[in-house]
């Protein structure tokens, strides 16, 4: 029975994962861009909706619907005003320049907000939890779960039933033959950021319920989303929610033996995938 | 017709070696006439130097962009303080000792993370290197999570120590500071060398090779995932030889420390992105711009961090080629040129007979 619960604890967990790492896959899959500042991204996103509750007074869920256009406005001039210079350059520039862009959300954080642990605060809904004899699943831990396939989701339906995701996905295959179409590569990077940004502040918002945040906590949800992505391959996002539960499962059974060995296992199992299965467990087609 | 050569050096290339050869005698003795803080100045300026030559190795030129190299910083330390607490070798012997075996250990994990290409190569580098703290974190004797120190008194051969207390008329601690000292100060330059005259090598041209494209690289015979491997390796040796000697200077390591992205790999690219990606002269110059904002604006905080991080971001996106590398490419100044050039070489008078001799 305890073995079920951990399995039904890693794969819940491994929603939240796969909510941090659909937004990387995205944005890699549009413009080959690894955002090495996407787990600080949420973090900020995080102490966004903390801001709005302390301050203006808002509960979180309210801060989420206030904050998901300035992220996603944010995360839009991100791209016009910054990225966008980057993405002639070979791998360098947009890799350091994301790296900056870490240490400078890191420490402005920490400025601002202090090192203290912060959550977001949901009242009784919180600890409240389903039980099923000895197996007990909480509601928020449940809720990111369904979230994360709406998510997954409701993704793989913009990128393969609209015109903006055959935009966002020939533009991925092709830039000079977009442009031959008189798409300007440029919007499409800067919208497929703001949409990425939308799904960080939804991840953040998780995270926040969840559990503790504080401004360093942004380079190991980088790596959780990271790892998420390359065990599911990139075929699709379908592909990052398996490789997302994967990790979690991997964390929460590392977690059962040792609570020191939860982050240890997820890296091992993602180390042992790029030995095995470099492509993923669920890689692109061809 | 004139015989050509194959040239790598000019003549301002050997001004600035004779000219680096002074420089180093003026640090060997400069802990005589410097005040102790800013001997411990220099010590961190040369290890950050030799770091950061590591980095730019890679990312200058094999093409390979880590943010990992605090794995090798943080086992090159834990190496020192296991061979000098649970083995009991003499502190200097176990640096030696630490970086020969996370050299061998750079060969497996550098054939893992290899796997791996481009920006996944970056993060995966990044992974590998929690994975050791999280395990040294685990390693009771030498103080797990919350680390340990080094005995004190272990610190340098008694005899050295009484040598150069009364040659430089300094208490003890400061005589071991100043051994130290030259030690950091000949890793620098055995690191330098070596890699200049790596660059020079069969193994340099390859990597500038593979930099520049690897299809091609391929198509002339080069061996790709060989010669990365083997420039991963050499800029594991150098960034584990300097992380031992930081860990020997501070006397006390943990996981955090050891292991911290900031402190050995941003500030390292940092270094390199300042002075210049992809030239000897630009980390030397990078990390004197470096130590210097360091001392002088530490004290701001956050502040600080945030304008290393934005200086970063601005030198990225409006000269990629750093400090050194704008000024070299507008006066054509090389220091250390690793570049090939043919040159002209006028003909002998044997070449000249053999000339008129064939008709």
């Amino acid at each position: 029975m305890s073995a079920l619960n951990t399995l039904i604890q890693g794969v819940l967990l491994g929603g939240l994962y796969a909510l941090y790492a659909v937004g990387l896959a995205l944005i890699f899959g549009v413009m080959r861009l690894v955002n090495l500042a996407h787990g600080d991204f949420i973090v900020l996103g995080a102490f966004v909706m903390l801001g709005l509750g302390t301050v203006v007074g808002v509960p979180a869920p309210v801060a989420l619907m206030i904050a998901l256009p300035f992220m996603f406005a944010l995360g839009w001039g991100l791209q016009r005003l910054v990225l966008n210079r980057t993405l002639e350059n070979d791998l360098l520039v947009p890799l350091l320049v994301t790296f900056g862009l870490s240490i400078i959300i890191q420490n402005g954080l920490l400025q601002i907000f202090s090192a203290d642990s912060r959550r977001l605060t949901l009242g009784a809904l919180e600890t409240a939890s389903y039980s099923f004899g000895a197996i007990s699943i909480g509601v928020v831990p449940l809720l990111t779960f369904i979230v994360a396939v709406a998510v997954v989701a409701g993704l793989s339906l913009l990128f393969y039933r609209t015109s903006l995701g055959r935009t966002l996905r020939a533009t991925s295959d092709s830039l000079p033959v977009v442009e031959l179409m008189g798409v300007d590569p440029r919007k499409v990077f800067a919208t497929a950021m703001g949409i990425s940004f939308l799904v960080i502040t939804v991840s953040a918002f998780f995270m926040g319920v969840r559990a503790n945040f504080d401004p360093s906590a942004g380079p190991s949800r980088l790596l959780y989303a990271f790892e998420a992505v390359v065990i599911g391959g990139l075929g699709s996002f379908w592909g990052t929610l398996a490789g997302g539960i994967v990790l979690g499962i991997a964390q929460a059974v590392g977690g059962s033996i040792n609570p020191a060995y939860q982050q240890l296992a997820g890296h091992l199992v993602f180390l042992a995938v790029i030995l095995l299965r470099p492509r993923g467990l669920l890689p692109k087609a061809g | 017709m004139a015989a050509y050569a194959t040239l790598a050096a000019t003549r301002t290339s050997r001004i600035a070696l004779i000219a680096s050869a002074l420089v180093v005698v003026l640090l060997i003795v400069a802990p005589r006439f410097l005040p102790r803080s800013l001997t411990q100045d220099m010590l961190l300026i040369f290890l950050l130097a030799a770091m950061a030559q590591c980095w730019n190795l890679l990312a200058g030129y094999a093409g390979l962009i880590s943010v990992g190299q605090q794995t090798f910083v943080g086992l090159g330390g834990y190496g020192l303080f296991a061979g000098a607490i649970t083995f009991g070798l003499d502190p200097l012997l176990s640096v030696v000792v630490a970086a020969a075996v996370v050299t061998a250990l750079a060969f497996p994990i550098g054939a893992l993370v290899l796997r791996m290409q481009g920006a996944y190569f970056a993060v995966v580098t990044w992974v590998v290197a929690e994975v050791f703290r999280v395990l040294l974190a685990q390693w009771m004797a030498l103080g797990g999570g919350t680390g340990t120190s080094l005995p004190g008194s272990s610190i340098g051969n008694a005899a050295a120590v009484r040598w150069v207390s009364d040659a430089f008329g300094v208490r003890a601690p400061a005589a071991r500071e100043i051994i130290i000292y030259w030690i950091a100060l000949a890793a620098m330059v055995g690191v330098i060398a070596a890699i200049y005259w790596l660059l020079r090598s069969r193994l340099g041209l390859a990597l500038s090779a593979i930099r520049d494209g690897e299809v091609a690289a391929e198509s002339v015979g080069i061996d790709i995932w060989r010669n990365k491997l083997i420039a991963y390796a050499i800029a594991a040796c150098g960034t584990a030889l300097a992380g031992a000697l930081y860990f020997l200077s501070n006397g006390r390591i943990s996981p955090d420390s050891a292991f911290s992205v900031l402190d050995w790999t941003a500030y390292v690219i940092f270094i390199v992105v300042i002075g210049g990606i992809g030239t000897l002269e630009g980390p030397l110059l990078g990390t004197v711009i470096f130590v210097v904002l360091r001392s002088t604006l530490s004290g701001y905080g956050p502040w600080y961090l945030i304008l290393i991080g934005a200086l970063g971001i601005a030198v990225m996106l409006t000269a990629p080629k750093g400090i050194w590398g704008t000024f070299s490419r507008r006066t054509g100044v090389q220091l250390f040129p690793t570049r090939r050039r043919l040159a002209a070489i006028l003909p002998t008078p044997i070449e000249t007979e053999a000339r008129h001799a064939d008709p």
